[in-house]
């Protein structure tokens, strides 16, 4: 087992020993590595001034070997998942003195008033020119994490569209690479603990890891749990984070449907989801921005058992399920069954999820779903509502519909459900059903929303349903909203 | 002339690019490396201690039992300082002292008066073990009664101080005989500054118990002033830094002192340097915001829409301290107005004294406020008319005999705001994209349209006259270069840039050549605050001063030098030319620092004409008018609540730019800010005072994606300020964000069309979905009522 984090910086093998395994890359950089261009701005994963583009191994169509980029947040990145990869930064670009083009037009365009934000801009702008993971998409999506106070954004989607292409810099992975678990111990003196971290590279050692440990807490992306550490400041005496598992990391196309492993981060899990079902591939371009899908994971969103967890709604519509392991043993269940109650999940110690089954939908099934947020982009939902319905002869034979936002777990809506089954498909169903919800749920009010307008736009979503089976055009925002 | 004489002048070629010129930020090459230093990027110096702060966790409390002993021998702590250890005052307020560093002690009363007031601070070897001991405090509490919203605070008669009265004619009066009349309310939610870079303070001891203190503020003389009076020190003991800050927006005018006078205390007390950053929810929740408003208005007008008379009643959440609250409200009243002549006006404001953290100035600065009332009452008296609302505000604007007096009885003497509304609806086609616009919704079920063109004028200058005096100091090197240094501080808005195009026009040398500097209280004393949009205005003619004393001294060499009449020397982008001959200006300077010629001066400048009485509200507080047009277009969900800008069309007077790449950049920058403002930021306090909204996850300002997929900024070209402002150019950071509220105004004519426009809509501000949905569903019940 190793116990020194090796990465690539600029080319360069970096070894760090002794480190704090919650130390986050952000930190590292900003600290003992004195490259300081990259920005704190939230600590939470949320602004984008820490953006920094991370390379690690990955094979091309041919089976060959290639390097994969993303734009992540290293605010919410802990030190050790760098292991075995390479990383650049804001300070990486210039050469020679030489701006790199996307520096260069951001100043020439007016692209930065008071420049906090714009390392990490700039930063999700040169992924775009290497084609790093998501980096491709539509501006408003590639840039949604990137938030900027000062401009207004206009002159940086100007930037960002006259991004041209170019290859990445060549890295030497192999330089860095280790075939064994990496194994981490730290006093802290702080917190009063001794803080440990593996990462396995096997399932099975990975299940024994966690059987050893129950009490660890597993890392994947780092988008919920790294905000444990820098927000909640909880301790956190051990870890094991799975994203070197690389069984974990298989999304599997089969006759019935897919698999996704836990490991899947959403940037991997996006086109394929799309073709099972399109309107949440649509939200999922929504879901956190480029730097959190490139690092969260589906399983993440599940296991984490948040009521506001945007991935579950739908996939309960669907009809997915759930494979659970523990040491050699495996369980599945109904994705639904798994949310017991608020924070709490039908797991057993040492027990974790392995992948998520999404089942083809049939043809002609109506798959709707719908994430209400104050903001469009890189918002969490107030109300998420999933529906997926069949509609034979003018009659509803199926209906299965879930919310999240609306309870203390994502939750199907039994009673809408029930009111719909059997009934013909006409507004006076639809609004029965849309009562019915009132049955299912007795939401909270928040921050995000009251429990009144909760209530309300979930009962509208129905309606919203029913509308766009006849071709009412019902979306304010279809897309995202900058090409 | 002495050695250098033979010297042939090498004529400059350099492309010379002064005032007017649309220069890049002059930190944009480092602002895109990552090589720009703010004061968290700076090395941190040997025995850096990191000072983190305890928090009160009531809004209104007695603390009965405060026990830090655990916090002291905490893993790392060196220093924990409460109220007791403070050597001068407890205070880091800039007007009233009543802002305390720490929360007074149990002896001494030991009130709280907002959740997550500073009570104590802890320094320590790390941060994590500054923060970590921060938990470790032990602290009792008894409550006492608490007003979180205006609502409580009015119930309890809580205020900052007296309610103010603005008037002009007899408004009750007018109402009483006016043919029509209207009344309504609603109420104007508060802001984040969330500028990127949050608080932070660095400071390192000097000799003889001085102190250093690099400071993310608007305001360093005030943060100086401040950390003297904390250590019981006089002003000469401190200096006080600023570099740039990662945004400020207002956020960093009087908010930045309470954590650099914790760093310098620190700093002093263990010889030690000492660094405040809180983390970015520490810094939402100790930090003061836009002030939240209720606006209650009763409007008689005819039936042209004209109105007669105005009675307008303004209430706001000032938090716990004053601040700037006074201020601040004094400037929504000044901005009641806007664009219109009021022939009948009373303007009645309370400022309320609640719970919660004192808000403070933020990009208006109350103007917003009090203008988005006025706009809401020219959409009623549309509403109530049936007629166009552009129709309605356009005959109640300033022009025309007798229609020129404020309200606050200052002449509009530079109004354009007609001219700007003619230009702008016509280029944008108003009246056509409105039938549109109502054909569409007639048609549309779900979705709907709405759209608003509202104008801005904004009254420039410190309405607390003596505010408004700046002064700079330049240098002039052996070798020509040149250093700039004046009081205003740079928060990205490039007011830099601006003065360094103002000094290399002055002395018609390429901007190269000079030097843009820190502002340092050594170098400029007693300066104002970089706010109410002054930046440019004061320190530029601070600084051209500065130049033209240099540059008469030069002259006067070169007329001796070369006997040559003083009307035959010109500095030009050539370089010096004397009685026909250009001399290099690198070699001019030489020759003048050889013939012992001083090259260093400061400059100074103070606003002339203004004066005003706050007793009566009446004066000239303002040096002129800003003016500005903005025409935005909506696409509502009635289903969801959900909105889109789908096309804004700006057109704003900058008079004669004095850099329009940079002013563009304002504008555009201000309007999506102010778009933040009234939609999707929402600042939510729970009912036991505590800030729900404090982090990026749950307060959200505009992404990229909300900026309207057409967006069209213009500067207008026939601006030119009619005062002497520097090359007549006018202020610009603050008067574009007020564009913004046609947004809002557009939101609302698509919510009325659920209603077939019957009736008017109760949209208060943000218009979040949830405001929008719940909006249109009283219009839906009251349209069929």
């Amino acid at each position: 087992m190793g116990a020194t984090i090796r990465f690539l910086l600029d080319g360069q093998v970096q070894e760090v020993r002794g480190a704090n395994p919650t130390t986050t890359l952000l930190e590292h950089l900003r600290g003992p590595m004195r490259r300081t261009g990259t920005k704190e701005g939230c600590a939470e994963g949320d602004c984008g001034s820490c953006t920094v583009l991370v390379g690690e191994a990955a094979k091309t169509e041919e089976g060959g070997d290639a390097v994969s980029w993303r734009a992540v947040n290293s605010c919410i990145q802990f030190l050790p998942m760098l292991h075995g990869k390479a990383l650049l930064t804001v300070e990486s670009l210039a050469k020679g003195g030489e701006l790199h083009a996307v520096q260069q037009a951001m100043v020439d365009k007016h692209g930065s008033q008071c420049g906090f934000c714009t390392p990490g801009i700039v930063m999700s702008l040169y992924g775009r020119a290497i084609a790093a993971k998501g980096a491709g998409a539509p501006v408003g999506e590639v840039l949604a994490g990137n938030l900027c106070r000062c401009t207004g954004y206009g002159p940086i989607i100007e930037v960002a569209k006259g991004v041209e292409a170019e290859a990445a810099p060549a890295v030497d992975l192999p330089a860095v690479r280790d075939e064994t678990m990496l194994s981490l111990s730290y006093e802290d003196e702080v917190h009063g603990v001794t803080r440990t971290w593996l990462s396995p590279r096997t399932v099975d050692e990975l299940a024994q890891a966690y059987l050893a440990h129950p009490d660890a807490t597993i890392v994947a992306g780092a988008t919920d749990v790294g905000l444990w550490v820098t927000k909640l400041r909880k301790p956190l005496p051990t870890l094991i984070g799975i994203s070197e598992v690389a069984e974990l990391k298989a999304l599997e196309e089969t006759a019935e449907g897919l698999r996704i492993g836990a490991g899947v981060r959403y940037v991997d899990a996006i086109e394929a989801v799309a073709k099972l079902y399109p309107d949440l591939g649509q939200m999922m371009r929504r879901l956190g921005s480029t730097q959190v899908r490139n690092s969260g994971t589906i399983g993440g969103n599940i296991a984490n058992g948040s009521p506001i967890g945007d991935m579950p709604p739908a996939l309960i519509a669907a009809g997915a399920t759930l494979i659970l392991r523990r040491g050699n043993e495996r369980r599945e269940m109904a994705l639904e069954a798994f949310f017991l109650d608020y924070g709490k999940q039908d797991r057993r110690p040492g027990e974790f999820v392995e992948a998520v089954i999404a089942p083809k939908l049939d043809a002609g099934r109506i798959f709707k779903v719908f994430k209400l947020s104050k903001r469009f982009d890189q918002d969490i939902s107030a109300v998420c509502g999933a529906f997926s319905l069949a509609v034979e002869g003018g009659v509803v034979t199926d209906a299965r519909i879930a919310f999240g936002g609306m309870a203390g777990t994502p939750k199907r809506a039994k009673a809408c459900e029930a009111a719909l089954v059997g009934q013909s498909w006409t507004e006076a169903t639809i609004e029965a059903a849309m009562a019915a919800l009132d049955t299912d749920y007795a939401p909270m009010s928040d921050m995000r929303a009251s429990a009144a307008y909760r209530s309300l736009a979930a009962r509208n979503m129905l309606r919203k349903v029913f509308l766009e089976r006849q071709d009412v055009e019902s979306r304010v925002m279809p897309e995202s909203a900058v090409g | 002339m002495a050695d250098s004489a033979a010297t042939t002048p090498v004529i400059e070629t350099a492309p010379f690019q002064g005032v007017h010129a649309a220069l890049p930020h002059d930190s944009a090459a480092r602002h895109v490396a990552g090589s720009a230093v703010y004061i968290d990027d700076m090395p941190e110096p040997a025995g850096l201690l990191h000072v983190a702060f305890g928090m009160s966790t009531k809004a209104h409390a007695r603390i009965t039992r405060m026990d830090l002993s655990a916090v002291r021998t905490a893993p790392g702590v060196v220093l924990v300082l409460s109220a007791e250890d403070i050597p001068g005052e407890n205070d880091v307020s800039p007007v009233i002292h009543d802002d305390k560093l720490f929360a007074a002690s149990e002896a001494s009363g030991g009130e709280v008066y907002c959740v997550g007031q500073s009570l104590f601070a802890v320094a320590a070897t790390s941060i994590a073990a500054a923060r970590a001991a921060t938990t470790k405090a032990v602290v009792e509490y008894e409550d006492l009664p608490a007003a979180i919203d205006i609502a409580a605070a009015r119930d309890l008669d809580l205020k900052i101080e007296a309610s103010q009265r603005m008037a002009r004619g007899d408004a009750q009066a007018a109402l009483a005989t006016s043919p029509r009349r209207v009344q309504g309310k609603f109420a104007i939610g508060g802001q984040d500054h969330f500028y990127l870079e949050g608080q932070v303070a660095l400071a390192t001891p000097r000799e003889d118990g001085d102190v250093h203190v690099w400071s993310s503020t608007q305001h360093p003389t005030e943060v100086q002033h401040l950390i003297a009076r904390v250590l019981g020190r006089p002003d000469h003991c401190v200096t006080v830094e600023v570099r740039r800050m990662g945004g400020g927006f207002g956020g960093k005018e009087t908010q930045a002192s309470l954590f650099a006078a914790a760093a310098a205390l620190v700093a002093v007390k263990t010889g030690r340097p000492a660094k405040a950053r809180p983390d970015r929810d520490e810094d939402m929740v100790m930090t003061g915001k836009r002030h939240d408003f209720e606006a209650a208005y009763d409007v008689g007008f005819d039936d042209e829409g004209r109105l007669t008379g105005l009675s307008l009643e303004l209430a706001s959440r000032c938090g716990a301290t004053t601040d700037l609250s006074m201020a601040i409200n004094d400037r929504a009243m000044f901005h009641v107005d806007n664009t219109y002549f009021l022939p009948a006006i009373e303007i009645v404001s309370h400022r309320y004294r609640t719970h919660t953290v004192s808000n403070t100035a933020f990009r208006g600065f109350g103007g917003p406020q009090g203008m988005i009332a006025i706009e809401r009452v020219m959409d009623a008296v549309a509403a109530a008319t049936g007629l166009d609302p552009l129709a309605v505000r356009r005959r109640n604007l300033y022009g025309g005999e007798g229609r020129n007096l404020t309200p606050y009885h200052q002449v509009v003497e530079d109004n354009v705001a007609p001219q700007l509304i003619d230009e702008l609806a016509a280029s944008c086609a108003y009246e056509t994209r409105r039938r549109e616009i109502e054909a569409f919704n007639r048609s549309s079920p779900v979705l709907k349209k709405g759209i608003a063109l509202t104008p801005v004028k904004f009254g420039i200058s410190f309405t607390t006259t003596f505010l408004n005096q700046a002064g700079a100091l330049i240098h002039l090197y052996a070798d020509g270069s040149i250093m700039l240094n004046h009081g205003g501080t740079e928060m990205g808005q490039g007011l830099n840039v601006k003065i360094a195009q103002i000094v290399a026009s002055a002395f018609q040398v390429g901007i190269e050549r000079v030097k843009i500097t820190s502002t340092v209280t050594d170098k400029v004393p007693n300066t104002s605050a970089t706010a109410a949009s002054s930046g440019a205005d004061l320190n530029g003619i601070a600084a051209l001063n500065a130049a033209e004393t240099i540059k008469a001294r030069l002259v006067q060499f070169a007329a001796k030098t070369w006997n040559c009449p003083e009307h035959d020397i010109a500095f030009t982008p050539e370089g010096v030319r004397v009685c026909g001959e250009t001399f290099e200006f690198g070699w001019f300077i030489r020759q003048a620092y050889l013939a012992r010629v001083s090259l260093s001066s400061t400059g100074y400048y103070a606003t002339p004409k203004i004066h005003y009485d706050r007793a009566t509200h009446t004066g000239r507080p303002f040096y002129y008018f800003a003016y500005g047009a903005a025409c935005s277009e909506v696409l509502i969900d009635t289903l969801t609540g959900e909105m889109k800008v789908t096309r804004a069309d700006i057109l704003h007077d900058v008079g004669k730019s004095l850099n329009p790449a940079i002013d563009l950049g304002q504008i555009e920058g201000g309007f999506i800010q102010g778009m933040g403002w009234l939609t999707t930021e929402e600042l939510v306090y729970d009912a036991q005072g505590r800030l729900r909204t404090h982090a990026p996850s749950t307060y959200k300002i505009p992404t990229i994606g909300d900026r309207p997929a057409h967006l069209d900024v213009r500067l207008w070209k026939a601006g030119r300020n009619v005062e002497a402002t520097v090359h007549r150019s006018k202020a610009v950071g603050e008067p574009p964000l007020m564009l913004a509220i046609s947004v809002h105004s557009a939101i609302n004519h698509a919510v009325a069309s659920v209603g077939d426009y019957t009736v008017f809509p109760q949209l208060d501000a943000p218009a979040t979905p949830e405001a929008i949905l719940m909006a249109c569903e009283d219009v839906r019940r009251r349209s069929h009522a």
